[in-house]
């Protein structure tokens, strides 16, 4: 394909380098190029975040964003998640507190989660429904999403204050 | 050998779900995830114009781009006899447009290219040329005697009346209206709406000319019964037809019909001879697949001055778009909105319904409904609300006066409905006492005093689910019953295969649970499987709250049954007789010699090492489940909300559901099911619409118009139950996905309405959006003024 440019990017903690199109979306670049088909797409019009991954740390949605403007970042996707094997918090928290049911939305929502508990460690309702709420959930009515992102919260508090002691 | 004391109940334990293993990890396996080899990719060119006849489309550009394989128009599937297709109603819809386009975004022509981005380009090449006709929206003016006929392509079709049907008794009915002391009326439209699951519709289609095997995998909520519409759409044998649905992205009925994209993708596949993926995108998916609701009702109820309630009169307008899609039993032309009696002992009802034809998009599926059962529950419980206002009664007081009472079940309806169990009264007073209903009601005094709005909503619905049985219920004449299919592996591990499909309602737990239940397997030591028509026995697939009452039902029996073989090789084992023999959660042990025992892995060994001789071996076993009746799940839900009086601005301050399905097998699930549905019920009620222009442009074919509630707006829930089992289900359960998106609208509805009451308010039409509540307040302040 003509027009073709490289990009070099460190996804999951790996560098991922390939020739894409220009107008290639990050999303797509994702699932088709990688093969992280944990990202999902919804909507096309930023507004339901089932494209969420995190870009240095940040949420951003995938499905707006060209792969060529992640040149030379990191990412987060749902694959990168759990380490060494172990379940990432945030994904303890969704099995425990019921916090997905057909899974489509759950790869952005944990990313949000996970996100916010970075800077908010010991987030209220009000807080989690507010760094949630650019993300659409159809089935489970957010309230178990609130939970779980709570859940993962005082878990990694819980293991933080266990190493210090 | 001794039993260890182990973990043998698992009904009503809230066991974690087994399949949030993939999903937390980012693996599940949706149909957009799936890539076969040599797979090519097709977009749809959708009509910018609602109603056009179309004169000349030239392909040429798009087919000469470099990358694109084939450009299939209507011609070319007319050729094949392809370019129509049945709906579930019987009706018939277009694949690809051949004369007319008939709604806006309707399927003109596909391109199936090497990427998807050159099948996109490859649209914008395609060249047509539209005629514009006159579009019609209204259902009303459709049914006008100069309505120009938008199924022209019909024979016989002279008008775009699709049908008119009635229910209960006219003449009962009219003398109750006579004998009435008060009679209300409301009027009221459910808006059209769309299901959007997060995951819109995709297929792989994949027609192997050397094995002449058809395998498609397909967003479906039913692959048996779209399998078998495949095999007599397009005259394959069935046996060489596969229907794979993987993990499903949220249905809520959008998933049941069958979409042009799908049927494309196969003849293009079979065309070409490789695989063909077809990923619809959100406009597509808002903009022509299946709606849900637009019914334009009219209601009359008639009571004696105590309040009693004496007849009910309904007439419905259903607004079908250009085909009639509805997926409901072909018995029932407005699916089983007749059972707007509701919970109350009415004695004398008549519904008069009547479905037209307009330049919109098809469908008519029943959104996380029963087959029509939402828009029946919201206008009785509209309809109890302001009688209650109008007889200056107490809501909650009206609705006890006329509740079915528990000692008249099983109760059958003037419109023909048996209903098996229930204690309305009971779900009624919990929620009271729950939401702490007096209180508010004495804070609402309090607050008007103040010259601020709040309002308390009620509903106490009852829903129909579980379809069969087969003597009523058929898809297409398909008759509703299901199946379950238990096969017990010698080392006491099991699979279990369905015939209903899971959309993320948490089957693999559930329905794992019910085996352990029945036969004491684990629920981890049980793998639950649905989706491919190949490895499962035939079912009607998920959707009328339906999975438990059927799919679920025929677990149990299953289960049921090998348990009794199971007895006779344990029997054989100990060298006892089988009468001797007790069960006892995952063992059977011998009457008073409870230490002579033998648990169920024990048995399961033997069914295949050790077997009685003249016993076939192999402990397996397939049901097909023919429920004798519907289930009626039923609750009452309270919500309190307050309106900004200068804005019309409305809050959810409570929300309260009392919620009785049975026996419940895994509380956390139908709790998670319980909170979707009031979701679902706040989001209609609130912002929710598919609304068109005056020329049929859609309104709301991107989640950027069609609003969606986030987690900000969602309201806080409160859950309680209360327990009447079903009377004939095998575990006592009813279904209970739908329930709250049934019952909890008419409460949203109820609450502002009553906060607006002291202005004369009685309606406002959902979606109750900001301004159309400041409206309302408006024109009541005046008339008081005048």
């Amino acid at each position: 394909m003509a027009n073709e440019t490289t990009i070099s990017i460190t996804v999951n903690g790996r560098e991922r380098s390939s020739e894409v199109e220009p107008r290639m979306l990050l999303v797509h670049w994702l699932r088709e190029g990688l093969g992280l088909t944990g990202t999902h797409i919804g909507c096309d019009t930023t507004s339901c975040g089932a494209c969420t991954v995190l870009l240095d740390g940040t949420p951003v949605k995938s499905c707006t964003m060209f792969a060529v403007q992640a040149d030379g970042r990191a990412l987060t996707t749902v694959e990168g998640l759990q380490q060494n094997g172990k379940l990432h918090a945030i994904q303890e928290g969704f099995k425990e507190e019921h916090g997905l049911q057909c899974g489509f939305c759950t790869p952005g929502m944990m990313l949000l989660g996970a996100a916010l508990l970075e800077d908010n460690p010991n987030p209220s309702e009000k807080d989690v429904r507010w760094a949630i709420s650019g993300n659409l959930c159809r089935c489970t009515g957010y309230q178990n999403i609130v939970k779980a992102v709570q859940y993962a919260g005082q878990k990694i508090e819980s293991e933080r204050s266990g190493a210090q002691a | 050998m001794a039993v260890e004391e182990k973990e043998i109940e698992w009904l009503g334990k809230s066991v974690k779900r087994k399949e949030d293993d993939r999903f937390v990890r980012g693996a599940g396996n949706y149909v957009d995830d799936v890539v076969l080899p040599n797979m090519l990719h097709m977009a749809i060119l959708r009509s910018p114009f609602a109603h056009a006849r179309l004169t000349s489309i030239d392909t040429s550009a798009a087919e000469a781009l470099d990358g694109v394989v084939a450009v299939v128009t209507g011609a070319l599937l007319a050729e094949h006899n392809l370019a129509w297709m049945p709906t579930l109603s019987g009706d018939t819809q277009a694949v690809l447009a051949t004369d007319k386009v008939r709604f806006q975004g309707q399927e003109v022509a596909c391109v199936v290219a090497e990427n998807p981005y050159i099948a996109h380009d490859a649209l914008e090449l395609i060249e047509v040329e539209y005629d514009p006709l006159p579009v019609i929206v209204d259902p009303k003016k459709s049914l006008d005697d100069d309505a120009p006929v938008i199924r022209n392509d019909k024979e016989g079709q002279k008008d775009n009346r699709i049908y008119h049907w009635e229910a209960g008794d006219k003449e009962a009915t009219d003398r109750a209206f006579e004998g009435a002391d008060v009679v209300v009326s409301l009027d009221t439209h459910y808006p059209r709406s769309h299901p959007a699951p997060l995951e819109c519709c995709a297929c792989i289609a994949d027609v192997n000319p050397g094995t002449g095997k058809t395998t498609i995998y397909m967003t479906s909520q039913a692959p048996h019964a779209i399998r078998t519409v495949f095999a007599m759409v397009t005259g394959l044998p069935e046996q060489n037809i596969q229907i794979i649905s993987p993990d499903i992205g949220g249905g809520f009925g959008n998933k049941v019909p069958v979409y042009p994209g799908y049927v494309v993708a196969t003849a293009a596949s079979l065309l070409i001879g490789q695989p063909v993926k077809w990923t619809e995108d959100r406009s597509g998916n808002l903009a022509s697949t299946g709606f849900a609701r637009d019914f334009h009702m009219h209601g009359e109820l008639a009571l004696d001055r105590d309040g009693k309630m004496l007849g009910l009169r309904v007439g419905m307008l259903s607004d079908q778009g250009y085909a009639y899609a509805d997926a409901q039993p072909s018995k029932f032309k407005a699916g089983l909105f007749h059972i707007v009696t509701g919970s109350y002992d009415m004695p004398a009802a008549h519904v008069v319904t009547d479905g037209a034809y307009t330049n919109k998009a098809p469908g008519g599926v029943a959104y996380r409904c029963s087959f029509r059962v939402t828009e029946a529950s919201f206008l009785i419980e509209r309809l109890v609300q302001n009688a209650a206002y109008e007889m200056d009664m107490e809501p909650a007081e009206l609705r006890r006066k006329n509740f079915i009472r528990p000692e008249q079940f099983p109760y059958t309806s003037v419109t023909g409905f048996i209903y098996d169990s229930g204690d309305y009264e009971k779900a009624l007073d919990l929620a009271l006492e729950k939401s702490g209903y007096n209180e508010l009601r004495a804070e609402q005094k309090r607050m008007r005093d103040e010259g601020k709005l709040l309002g308390i909503g009620l509903a106490s619905f009852t829903e129909v689910v579980g379809a069969g049985p087969s003597r009523d219920y058929d898809i297409l004449g398909i008759k509703m019953f299901d199946s379950a299919e238990l096969r017990v592996h010698p080392t006491g591990k099991a699979i279990l295969k369905l015939g209903v499909k899971s959309q993320g309602q948490g089957h693999e737990t559930t329905f794992a649970q019910i085996v352990a239940s029945e036969l004491g397997i684990p629920p981890d030591d049980v793998t639950v499987q649905e989706g491919d028509t190949d490895n499962t026995p035939y079912g009607l697939g998920t959707y009328a709250s339906r999975s438990t009452p059927t799919g679920g039902a025929a677990t149990a029996v299953v289960a049921r049954k090998l348990r009794e073989k199971a007895k006779e090789i344990a029997a054989h084992t100990l060298e006892v007789a089988p009468e001797d023999l007790e069960w006892k959660g995952d063992h059977f042990f011998v009457k008073g010699a409870p230490d002579q025992s033998t648990t169920i892995q024990e048995v399961a060994f033997a069914a295949y090492t050790n077997h009685p001789q003249g016993m076939e071996a192999g402990l397996e076993g397939v049901t097909y489940y023919d429920p004798p009746n519907m289930t009626y799940p039923f609750g009452t839900y309270v919500v309190a909300v307050e309106v900004d009086a200068k804005t019309g601005e409305w809050k959810v301050r409570t929300v309260v559901a009392v919620d009785d399905c049975g026996i419940r097998i895994n509380p956390m699930i139908v709790e998670g099911q319980i909170m979707g549905g009031l979701t679902e019920g706040f989001a209609m009620s609130s912002m929710q619409q598919i609304a068109f222009d005056e020329e049929g442009n859609c309104l709301g074919s991107n989640f950027m118009d069609y609003l969606l509630p986030t987690a900000w707006e969602t309201p806080h829930f409160e859950l309680h139950e209360t327990v009447t089992p079903s009377p004939h289900h095998p575990m006592g359960c009813k279904g209970v996905g739908e329930s709250a998106t049934v019952g909890s609208p008419a409460a949203y509805a109820n609450a502002v309405v009553d906060a607006l009451l002291h202005l004369g308010v009685r309606n406002i039409d959902m979606p109750m959006t900001s301004a159309k509540v400041w409206e309302a307040m408006q024109q009541g302040r005046q008339a008081q003024d005048q």
